[in-house]
């Protein structure tokens, strides 16, 4: 019982967070009122009374360059501002938007392809399970890393009318595509069995058609594992955008994400932390919360499960 | 058993050719990737562009540019970076691989070190508050970013903690060659091996106290019980030993993969070059045959490392051969 509550309170956590970032909006226009997107080098804002410059002068060891201003913990410039000006708590919940789109996104749209190649596979075995399983083994093979990087270089390296470098598809594509195999292999060995039991065997005999088959008989009763792994694949996806993002080859200029925005604060780490920190913690408490609720899900629907993702 | 070696090491390369076309082909045959245009610079002239074209191999048909790429890449070991072509991919990847090597190496002591512990632990208290207060803490360290992780731990010791007596002693970010300063190597790593750990001891603790849970159990440990032998002597000498088992393949496999590259992020935030940081550096001018060379590196290494462990278990455990 007390599991089942703290995954409650884990789903509630993920909710909220969810409901927090895509009120982004609202924050940055009713509250922070500030364009988290456009620079504000020479704007002001006002600190106990006071009007301040959000850039300002001489800071630093030396009493040079500039600096944001940092926490004001008020509605304006609550985290303070990047080296742009800009608010750092709205871009948090507009980065927070980015992620969770592309983290539901990606895992959404792998699970349901590895869902339908496993059917396809395991449904009609022979070639076509030897082709789509040596496939998906040669993607397992790649570190899920290198092979998200490869296949964003090259796509932000192509000059295509019809692809536009800052589309949030990219990454939540790339992302889908590195992690099918991780379902595919599970699925895929319960289609398998699922295939040879007696009410598979009776539709048969009854003139089912093979779409009905997949879709009717098998998926049914494999769709379960699926379910059970998607928080846990969210938690992934979630990790693995904000590590490309870090690494500038996820989301692209102008969108902001978690991780671009923890790349944006390496730069200011020693003199203003909290635009580095910010995101992280959103990411941890994102994260944490998927893996607790992935674990009560686990243990309600399928308690032998020995699968366990990692990020 | 050497026929089982024998079709190991052939599927292997099998997969390993497979693996150097799939990279070859994202890399220079997918649609619109024309790597001459950015390699001539702004508004090329196409006398430029051709000859561009020309040294690289990029007028020949596919198959003939795969095998120049290979050879280049294998045989006369001579590619050169797009970006800076007095950078030689394949000797700048060798002399980064002792970097890497470093600091999974020393991550992994940590972790495997660490985990055990907690895992052991979460187990003897199993019952108490200390058990799921391990585990919320192998969770949390599963949850976190490690590259964020490593950026919280420079600000702590590089810059608000630096000047107190508890990590003054942190060098700045960087690398000393363990050959050429033992001790400064060492001082230099500590804090990326640990910030690497996290993750790992987090994942291994919880696999390791379910494993022990399971085979909790189990009749041979009920009989190691009833022999009257020490709890202690049940927890180490059976009950751990067979858990080991998932322990240790678990420890193969991601081993591989952080020196293939998997390290990229702890190497980027600590300044470690290392073969991720190489990676990383030439994602920034998206330099293909340097990305390209690393991928197929890491994906080499992986791929080799999942065949001695397949072979080592099958030497330690006959039912995995098949007949």
């Amino acid at each position: 019982m007390l599991r089942n509550r703290i995954a409650l309170a884990a789903l509630a956590l993920f909710i909220l967070i969810v409901i927090v970032s895509f009120g982004a909006p609202i924050y940055a226009r009713d509250i922070a009122h500030a364009d988290p997107f456009s620079s504000n080098i020479s704007g002001t804002t006002t600190v106990n009374g006071k009007t301040v410059q959000v850039i300002q002068q001489g800071g630093g060891a030396l009493g040079l360059g500039e600096i944001p201003i940092g926490p004001t913990w008020t509605s304006r410039y609550f985290l303070g501002a990047d080296s742009q000006g800009r608010d750092v708590a709205a871009r948090v919940l507009y980065g927070g938007r980015a992620s969770l789109e592309i983290g539901i996104g990606s895992a959404v749209i792998c699970c349901i392809a590895a869902l339908i190649l496993a059917l396809i596979a395991g449904f009609y075995r022979r070639w076509v399970d030897s082709i789509l399983s040596r496939l998906m083994d040669l993607i397992w093979a790649f570190p899920v890393y290198l092979l998200a990087i490869s296949l964003a270089t090259v796509l932000l390296t192509l000059q295509h009318p019809f692809i536009n470098p800052s589309s949030l598809w990219i990454p939540t594509i790339i992302i889908a595509v590195v992690y099918v195999p991780y379902v595919y292999r599970p699925v895929r060995g319960q289609v398998l069995s699922v295939r040879e039991k007696e009410y598979v065997e009776a539709a048969t005999s009854q003139g089912a058609s093979n779409f009905r088959l997949m879709f009717n008989e098998i998926l049914p009763n494999v769709v379960t594992t699926v379910i059970v792994m998607l928080p846990l694949m969210i938690a992934t996806t979630i990790l693995t955008e904000s590590a490309l993002s870090f690494l500038s080859i996820g989301v692209q200029p102008p969108k902001a994400s978690w991780g671009t925005i923890i790349d944006d604060g390496q730069a200011l780490l020693y003199t203003r932390p909290w635009v580095a920190i910010a995101p992280g913690i959103m990411i941890v408490l994102t994260v944490l919360s998927l893996n607790i609720l992935g674990d009560g899900v686990r243990d309600a629907l399928d308690p032998r499960a020995k699968l366990r993702m990692k990020g | 058993m050497a026929v089982f070696v024998i079709r190991r090491l052939i599927g292997l390369i099998a997969v390993l050719f497979a693996i150097t076309v799939m990279t070859f082909l994202i890399f220079f045959a997918t649609p619109g990737v024309d790597p001459s245009r950015q390699l001539a610079g702004r508004n090329p002239q196409p006398a430029v562009v051709a000859a561009i074209k020309h040294q690289f191999g990029l007028d020949r048909p596919l198959p003939i540019r795969y095998l120049l790429m290979m050879k280049r890449l294998f045989v006369s070991r001579d590619l050169v970076s797009y970006g800076n072509q007095a950078l030689k991919v394949v000797p700048a990847i060798t002399s980064a691989t002792p970097v890497t090597f470093s600091l999974v190496f020393g991550a992994a002591v940590i972790w495997v070190v660490l985990s055990i512990l907690t895992g052991l632990l979460a187990v003897v208290f199993k019952g108490t508050i200390v058990d799921p207060l391990l585990m919320i803490l192998a969770l949390i360290g599963i949850s976190m970013p490690v590259f964020w992780l490593g950026e919280v731990a420079n600000l702590i010791t590089q810059d608000r903690l630096h000047n107190t007596f508890l990590f003054h002693w942190v060098p700045p970010n960087g690398y000393t060659p363990l050959t050429a300063n033992p001790w400064q190597w060492f001082l230099h790593l500590i804090i990326p091996w640990l910030t690497l750990s996290v993750l790992y001891i987090g994942f291994y603790a919880r696999v390791l106290r379910a494993n022990l849970l399971d085979v909790a159990n189990e009749d041979y440990v009920r009989t190691a019980r009833a022999k009257g032998l020490s709890e202690r002597r049940v927890l180490l000498k059976h009950m751990l030993r067979t858990s080991m088992i998932t322990f240790v393949s678990l420890f193969g496999l991601d081993f591989g993969v952080l020196v293939g590259g998997g390290a990229i992020l702890t190497e980027v935030v600590f300044g470690l070059p290392g073969v991720g940081k190489l990676t990383y550096d030439s994602l920034v001018s998206l330099d293909l045959p340097v990305i390209m060379a690393t991928v197929i590196y890491g994906a080499f290494f992986i791929t080799i490392a999942n065949a001695l462990v397949d072979i080592v278990y099958a030497r330690l455990d006959p039912r995995i051969r098949p007949a």
